[in-house]
């Protein structure tokens, strides 16, 4: 593997690798010194050009518990601001010797566009409605934890703006790629325009599903990427597609919550039920160290490109 | 090995082996052999060490921690105790990441505070020396052991650190281009047993 750019560069051999590296990983996370020397003396730098607190919290926790170097960039505060170009930053960034490159940014493809410029690896962290394959792949793991290595067969239902969202087209690529069948939920406003690269069935009866779901995995409501208002108030979102304690009551006892965060509470999700016994929603986060942990080793240290 | 023991390819993966075949040569241990090593190993930690309570024995994946666990038995079935036994995963800690794939073998699980006591690390073939040196820094991150004892099935030299074993099944003179096979039942689904392989082609193979 020379970057992570999307799901779909991943072949089901090359998932199962990561997750179970992610497995290994966990347990380092779990220890007193949750810390490994495998990266000594490699440099991870985030690159970030929009507003995230855990991803980038989480990426820098799991270079420093593979005792990697850490830089932060952040377009605020720096050259970026005086009109830099992407390209001259990330050659600037390159010539003082990084391994590998962390990128989050509002464009599709910008990852993509930076891994052609360096020779460093390159992680996608993020890019506009696009892709966010970390992201996938600690759901994949939590999901994996709960069901075994096989997801076959487990029904998963992802509710809300998938249309906007790089989380969904990344998560349902994984759960698809690892058996699991997927159902995009909401009104037709927020699902996307063509299921074109999305292998999932659509539907807009929220209620209907219920009884039937192994995983709710419900997508923030974004405020911040709607340009038009997609639905007539948020009131009347939560009433047709927010999961309520109704119909929690109305899920099997063992279905799990998911949420990438950050949370609306009382929005997707009732406040209650988001530490509720099927919500995994802090296992995500928690697993979410140690599968980037397993990237940026799988990048950094096997020393064999895989793809 | 545990893991592929030398910062050269490993010549049980075909993938990464530069050329040729590798044949048998020789059987060096039966399964009498085995058990008797495993018998005579056991009783020499337990008299080295005046006694099992105070012990850890920690297996090196993969056949390190099989090892542990039938020293321990043949321990508590003399002793009347039980020992501790716990797997250690040495991948994160070798110092040819970077050079070729390390993956993870198995999961770290220690099930006794290692401080104070005293450790013996476990292993089917001492090499290099590089996976014990990995295995002490690993070890080091689970607490402070009042010692570290190392027990190996077979030593069979070409040592690149200076790391020796206290107890040893069989000292076992090699090429550096042949290989050292130990066969565990529970692991590899044969006869116990330890055999020498060689390339079928010895013409590039260096003097030991």
């Amino acid at each position: 593997m020379r970057h992570l750019l999307s799901i779909d560069d991943l072949e089901r051999s090359d998932l199962d690798e990561l997750l179970d590296l992610g497995e290994s990983f966990l347990a380092v996370t779990r220890r007193d010194i949750p810390k490994v020397p495998a990266l000594r003396g490699k440099t991870v730098v985030s690159l970030f050009y929009e507003d995230s607190t855990r991803t980038r919290l989480s990426f820098e926790t799991a270079a420093k518990r593979l005792s990697a170097d850490t830089m932060a960039f952040s377009v605020s505060g720096s050259s970026v601001a005086k009109g830099e170009s992407l390209r001259d930053t990330v050659q600037t960034i390159e010539a003082m010797g990084v391994d590998a490159v962390v990128v989050r940014h509002p464009s599709a493809g910008a990852p993509h566009r930076v891994a052609t410029w360096i020779d460093a690896a390159v992680v996608n962290a993020g890019d506009g409605r696009h892709e966010h394959p970390t992201q996938a792949l600690l759901d994949a793991l939590t999901l994996r934890r709960h069901r075994g290595i096989g997801l076959d067969g487990a029904r998963v239902a992802i509710i809300g703006d998938a249309r906007h969202s790089r989380v969904a087209r990344s998560t349902a690529k994984a759960f698809a790629a690892l058996g699991a069948e997927v159902t995009l939920v909401g009104p037709p406003t927020l699902l996307p325009e063509s299921l074109i690269g999305w292998p999932v069935a659509t539907t807009g009866d929220f209620d209907e599903l219920l009884p039937s779901l192994d995983v709710v995995y419900l997508l923030r409501i974004q405020h911040e990427r709607q340009d038009a208002t997609l639905f007539p108030s948020l009131r009347e979102y939560t009433t047709r597609y927010g999961l309520t304690v109704e119909r929690a009551a109305r899920l099997k006892p063992d279905t799990l919550i998911m949420h990438p965060g950050p949370m609306n509470r009382g929005v997707e999700i009732a406040a209650e039920l988001a530490e509720g016994p099927g919500s995994v929603i802090t296992e995500q986060v928690a697993n979410g160290v140690a599968v980037r942990m397993a990237v940026l080793y799988q990048l950094l240290g096997t020393g064999a490109p895989v793809a | 090995m545990s893991a592929p023991d030398a910062a050269q390819p490993n010549p049980q993966d075909p993938a990464t082996r530069e050329g040729g075949r590798f044949v048998f040569r020789a059987r060096v241990f039966s399964p009498e052999d085995l058990r008797r090593a495993h018998t005579r190993i056991a009783h020499e930690i337990v008299e080295r060490n005046h006694g099992a309570e105070q012990l850890v024995l920690v297996g090196l994946y993969t056949r390190g921690v099989a090892i542990a666990r039938r020293l321990g038995e043949v321990i508590a079935g003399f002793e009347g105790l039980e020992v501790a036994v716990g797997s250690l995963d040495v991948a994160f800690y070798r110092d040819d990441i970077g050079l070729r794939p390390v993956q993870p073998l198995g999961t770290t699980e220690v099930p006794v505070d290692v401080g104070g006591r005293t450790v013996v690390l476990v292993d089917d073939v001492l090499f290099t020396g590089r996976t014990v040196r990995a295995a002490l820094d690993a070890l080091t991150e689970l607490g402070r052991p009042r010692a570290v004892q190392l027990a190996v099935l077979v030593d069979r030299g070409h040592r690149e650190l200076p790391i020796r074993a206290d107890f040893v099944g069989k000292n076992l003179p090699t090429k550096r281009a042949e290989d050292v096979r130990v066969r565990l039942a529970e692991v590899d689904g044969t006869e116990d047993g330890i055999e020498l392989w060689g390339p079928a082609d010895p013409a590039g193979e260096e003097e030991a």
